[in-house]
């Protein structure tokens, strides 16, 4: 099988840098501060691939560089090194100027302009963040928040808009009745689901989760873990799901990444590593889950 | 009473006098700065070129984008007609009128056919212009995504990208409120399938002029300083769903009760004395030619 992302040696440098900064930082080096220069290194040298249908985990404490890299990956940032490149997909069929003549593989994604950028990012990618005063327009109904996505890729016709929309927020256990109320009038656990809804409006090859359960309680934690999960399968997404929660990587998660100052220590299938972790810091995490 | 005859009482033989001021009031090098601005404005349709505003005599926001472009494109054989909301008469443009004469000694009319030049405020003509008239439009905010983006960088950026999906969301969210689209005037349009551009507030009734026109139209934000442009040809497309069509305003059953029109766009007013509705022609040049044809 083919990955339908290969990301090599991402890095992301916040400060001048200098040419020490990548020796000098690392979990070695316990900080992601370069002691010559100042500048600090959010993510470097991330290299993996994203499989069909796969859940991949990235676990680490606060300031490991995952949220980084998902905002690397979803262009949000730029990206100071490194190269995205992606599979010849059906849905970037509109989009062949990405690729070579006769590659499987596309263009370095991060080289392009950022019309381009947002146009692969409406083809191919969804985003769920942990706060959804991010991701959603509190002010704009929900159903106008699945459907600016719908907009954006041309859609102009009121009655369909509305009717994918509806079909997504039932999907994501939103009662339709309310699809014309502002998601700030609904619970946490409402909004996170409208965000999936959002995030699942232009049909997305993969889906960024970022700390999606963080916050909910556990009940509702547990149903839009469930909810994804069989969105998963049903969609055929490929996952890649950021957690400073071992729970929620064990239940979702195929394959996981350990980060930590900006490195990955540790990798490999998700039981592996909650069974026998390696790396100090991954036995440290393992051991210190409630 | 006609407007031109009203506009001639009082000062018989009067001659333009400039006092000292160059022809235009402007000097040479601002008025090709303005032109040059004109020229790229032409070139992109719907994109706002950023210009040096200059002082007018007059204050921000009372015309003076208008003003700047009207006195650095006018030349002395020039025929002016200055129109505020469609009328020839109310203030602010018999001002600007008067002001243009006494810098650059031009003809004044209110007769759209006759006019080389007309510079107005919210209103297109109802007479169908040509190719060697030229309609420069007052525009009080230039940016049409500011309804939806407070930020200057970013409405940048969104032009720049063609990233126009929230302008979209906002027309969604409005037939989701109230059935359809409600915005009456300022109508946003697409140029040329490129930018979306604010036409002025003009009246939906004028949108559909803008269309493929024989006519240059040129907006001038004096405050916001800000030129932009609607060449001849151009296609012009007001933002619609396939589901909500875009409509001009409903005159149906009403007609201008001096002149009997009934294909104008009309202004409501209400009688004092007998308490009913009155309709007139908002464009009273057009009132004044379906009156008395013979004097114009």
């Amino acid at each position: 099988m083919q990955p339908v992302i290969k990301v090599r040696g991402l890095a992301k440098r916040f400060g001048a840098g200098c040419d020490r900064c990548a020796s000098s930082t690392g979990p070695e080096a316990e900080t992601n501060q370069c002691p010559h220069c100042g500048a600090v290194l959010a993510c470097n040298d991330v290299s993996f691939d994203l499989f069909p249908n796969e859940a991949l985990g990235i676990v680490g404490e606060s300031g490991s560089g995952k949220s980084t890299l998902v905002r690397l990956l979803h262009f949000e940032w730029d990206a100071c090194a490194g190269t995205v490149e992606l599979a010849r997909t059906p849905q970037l069929a509109h989009l062949p100027e990405f690729f070579t003549e006769g590659e499987a593989y596309s263009r370095n994604l991060l080289g392009l302009s950022q019309f381009q950028k947002r146009q692969v990012r409406n083809a191919l990618m969804g985003i769920v963040y942990q706060n959804p005063y991010l991701g959603l327009r509190m002010q704009v109904s929900a159903g106008g928040n699945v459907a600016e996505r719908l907009l954006g890729a041309g859609w102009r016709n009121i009655a369909a808009i509305r009717s994918r929309a509806a079909e997504l927020l039932a999907r994501t256990e939103i009662p339709v009745a309310r699809m014309d109320e502002p998601p700030r009038n609904f619970s946490g656990g409402m909004q996170q689901r409208v965000q999936i809804a959002k995030a699942l409006s232009n049909k997305p090859l993969i889906l960024f989760l970022d700390e999606v359960t963080t916050g909910l309680d556990l009940s509702v934690q547990a149903r839009v873990l469930d909810l994804i999960r069989s969105l998963r399968e049903e969609f055929q997404l490929s996952l890649l799901v950021v957690s400073h929660d071992l729970g929620v990587i064990n239940l979702l998660c195929h394959r996981t990444m350990v980060m930590k100052y900006g490195r990955v220590v540790e990798a490999g299938l998700t039981d592996q590593i909650l069974q026998d972790p390696q790396h100090r810091y991954t036995q440290l995490l393992v051991a210190s889950q409630l | 009473m006609l407007m031109q005859e009203w506009l001639a009482n009082g000062k018989p033989g009067e001659e333009a006098d400039p006092a000292g001021y160059p022809f235009g009031f402007m000097d040479e090098g601002a008025k090709r700065e303005v032109r040059r601005s004109i020229l790229k404005a032409v070139a992109i349709p719907g994109y706002q070129v950023p210009y040096g505003s200059r002082e007018m005599p007059i204050a921000r926001g009372w015309g003076t984008g208008g003003i700047q472009i009207t006195l650095s494109l006018i030349r002395p054989d020039d025929v002016l007609k200055v129109i505020d909301q469609g009328c020839d008469g109310s203030v602010n443009a018999v001002n600007i009128k008067k002001f243009v004469k006494a810098v650059a000694g031009v003809e004044i009319t209110t007769n759209t056919g006759a006019a080389t030049v007309i510079q107005t405020r919210h209103r297109i003509p109802e007479e169908p212009m040509r190719a060697d008239q030229i309609l420069v439009l007052q525009v009080p905010y230039p940016e049409a995504l500011r309804e939806v983006e407070p930020s200057e960088a970013e409405t940048r950026r969104m032009h720049a990208e063609a990233d126009y999906s929230r302008m979209w969301l906002f027309l969604y969210e409005d037939i989701v409120r109230f059935g359809e689209i409600s915005i009456s005037y300022r109508y946003p349009v697409t140029v040329n399938g490129r930018y979306i551009m604010d036409p002025s507030p003009i009246p939906r009734w004028d949108v559909p002029k803008l269309n493929r026109s024989e006519t240059l139209f040129l907006f001038g934000a004096g405050r916001e300083k800000r030129i932009y442009a609607i060449p001849p040809h151009t296609s012009v497309e007001p933002l619609e769903f396939e589901d909500h069509t875009f409509r001009v305003e409903d005159f149906t059953g009403k007609r201008c009760a001096r002149c009997g029109a009934e294909d104008s766009f009309l202004d409501e007013v209400i009688d004092g004395e007998a308490g009913g509705r009155l309709y007139y022609c908002s464009d009273s040049g057009y009132c004044d030619k379906r009156v008395e044809p013979c004097n114009l």
